[in-house]
């Protein structure tokens, strides 16, 4: 399972303002892992995405991608060296149709020479954006949208996928669905996920880091940190 | 009869009004700016193209591609230089700037080519043509072809261009927008650049039938202002069938009333829509 080191976050710190949302946070995502990230409302965890993939400058820290320092690129820079970003709220192109959002998915020059067949293999995995092509992506209903969000995000065909709570919102069949496909997907990309619904979460990881207040509080093999008491009674209500 | 032939005129200068809309449109959508100099840059336009015809024998019929790609650059310039300092910062800073940059364009008209009133006559402007039993100043009906195909192919190449899609993409969501690779600040460049752009044909394609001077923008931009308003804020579908509603608006007043009241029905139109329909005539509900 553990290969190489594909993402590297090391001692981060970050501020909105003067709130100080990261204090030294590490962690490590190694190629073909899903790596869960967990904790509860205000832990850190969006900000931590919007650091490494660039919309949050950090105030110290570093993040390396494939070994190479990332820390200050402009989030252009960083999708084109090959991580996706899906963010909380799905955040699509409400106005535009679901093929135009996965366009618009596939805009770096390096993703555009494939864009017809990623699109047919995004339209394979969820075949119903496929019956939905033409519609106004402001029209569709939540779970709908979800899959939009990480199907365009696949779009700039990136190593590493992070997604902010793909199942916000949505009914536990929807959410099952959702985290069915991106096991389906974790074949193909390594995943970094926040998760608020812990469970659901690590059934798909391969690995979790537990953060409380911007900080580490535990890490672990899924399969470990599920059957954690510390961690069932704090986030599980078991 | 007479009715029909008002709409006619009006139809015709509408289709100018929904060039230089489009162009305020564009700006305030994906930049959520106010370009208070939209009229000025009309008014340098007009300049370019009149300099253009009186020392270069440059027709501004064909000549406002010319002078659409100046101002593109000039647009592009102005952004780089100033525009972008205040990206984000309070709407009062991005109204005193874009005011700022409108009073510089004028007074630096006034002091180059004095505030004299300056026309050309083109052989065009004195040919009157027949639409059935209505008839029409040739040189309005060209200027209205040509900003109809400058709106189409503005319009198109918003809708099929991958820099078209881009710059959707950041009216309609620019927090998201980075994630897909865009260059937020780029296409802002871009966007403002042909918003001038817009402005400064749309001065050309006037110029043939209207007087140049320095403060011709001023009216221009009120009335952008009412028509961006009336096709819903940001919509640039909405701001080229806005500028020929108001064009038809004003044809009527003009007919039905006095040429003078024009202003004073644009600003009737302006309160009407605020008051009952915020979201603009073809906009969708207020986010």
């Amino acid at each position: 399972m553990s290969s190489e080191v594909l993402l590297e976050v090391e001692a981060i710190t970050a501020f909105y303002g003067d709130f100080q949302a990261l204090f030294g946070l590490s962690f490590q995502v190694r190629t073909a892992e899903v790596v869960a990230l967990l904790g509860g409302n205000g832990a850190g965890k969006t900000t931590c995405l919007r650091v490494i993939s660039g919309l949050l400058r950090p105030k110290s820290g570093r993040v390396r991608f494939l070994g190479q320092d990332i820390t200050g690129l402009s989030p252009a820079e960083i999708v084109d060296l090959g991580i996706a970003h899906v963010p909380e709220g799905r955040q699509l192109f409400p106005e535009m149709s679901v093929e135009e959002n996965l366009w618009l998915g596939s805009y770096l020059p390096r993703a555009r020479k494939r864009r017809r067949e990623n699109v047919a293999r995004m339209f394979a995995l969820f075949p119903r954006l496929a019956e939905r092509r033409r519609q106004v992506a402001g029209t569709l209903s939540g779970g709908e949208q979800q899959m939009v969000a990480i199907a365009r995000g696949m779009m700039s065909e990136p190593k590493l996928l992070l997604l902010d709570e793909p199942s916000l919102g949505l009914s536990p069949k929807l959410t099952e669905q959702t985290l069915a496909a991106v096991r389906e997907l974790s074949k193909v990309v390594t995943v970094l996920i926040v998760e608020q619904k812990v469970m659901e979460g690590l059934e798909i990881a391969d690995r979790g880091y537990v953060i409380e207040n911007g900080k580490l509080v535990t890490e672990g093999a899924a399969a470990v940190l599920v059957a954690d008491k510390g961690i069932r009674e704090a986030y599980l209500g078991l | 009869m007479a009715a029909l032939q008002a709409i006619l005129n009006g139809i015709l200068v509408g289709g100018i009004y929904a060039l230089i809309a489009m162009g305020m449109a564009l700006v305030f959508g994906v930049m959520r700016l106010v370009n208070f100099a939209h009229g000025a840059f009309l008014m340098v336009g007009m300049y370019v193209a009149y300099f253009g015809y009186t020392l270069f024998h440059i027709n501004p019929y064909w000549g406002c591609a010319l002078v659409g790609a100046a101002l593109f650059m000039m647009g592009m310039a102005v952004y780089w230089l100033l525009i972008r300092r205040v990206m984000g910062q309070s709407d009062f800073l991005q109204i005193l700037l874009t005011e700022g940059i409108a009073l510089c364009l004028v007074g630096a008209a006034q002091l180059l080519f004095t505030g004299d009133y300056r026309s050309i006559s083109l052989p065009l402007a004195d040919k009157t043509a027949n639409l059935g039993p209505l008839n029409f100043n040739v040189a309005y009906g060209v200027s209205f072809v040509i900003a109809v195909l400058g709106v189409t192919s503005m319009y198109l190449y918003m809708k099929y261009t991958e820099m078209g899609r881009a710059i959707r993409g950041v009216a309609q969501n620019p927090g998201v927008a980075p994630l897909m690779g865009i260059r937020v600040r780029w296409i802002s460049g871009i966007s403002f650049a042909f918003g001038v752009a817009c402005a400064g044909g749309a001065g050309a394609l006037l110029l043939p039938v209207f007087y140049v001077n320095p403060t011709i923008g001023s009216p221009y931009n009120l009335k952008s202002f009412v028509i961006v308003v009336l096709g819903g804020m940001g919509s640039v579908e909405g701001a080229a069938l806005g500028g020929l509603i108001l064009g038809v608006t004003e044809g009527l007043t003009a007919y039905y009333w006095s040429d003078s009241y024009t202003q004073v029905v644009d600003f009737v139109l302006f309160l009407a829509v605020l008051l009952l329909r915020p979201q603009g005539l073809f906009g969708k509900k207020a986010p």
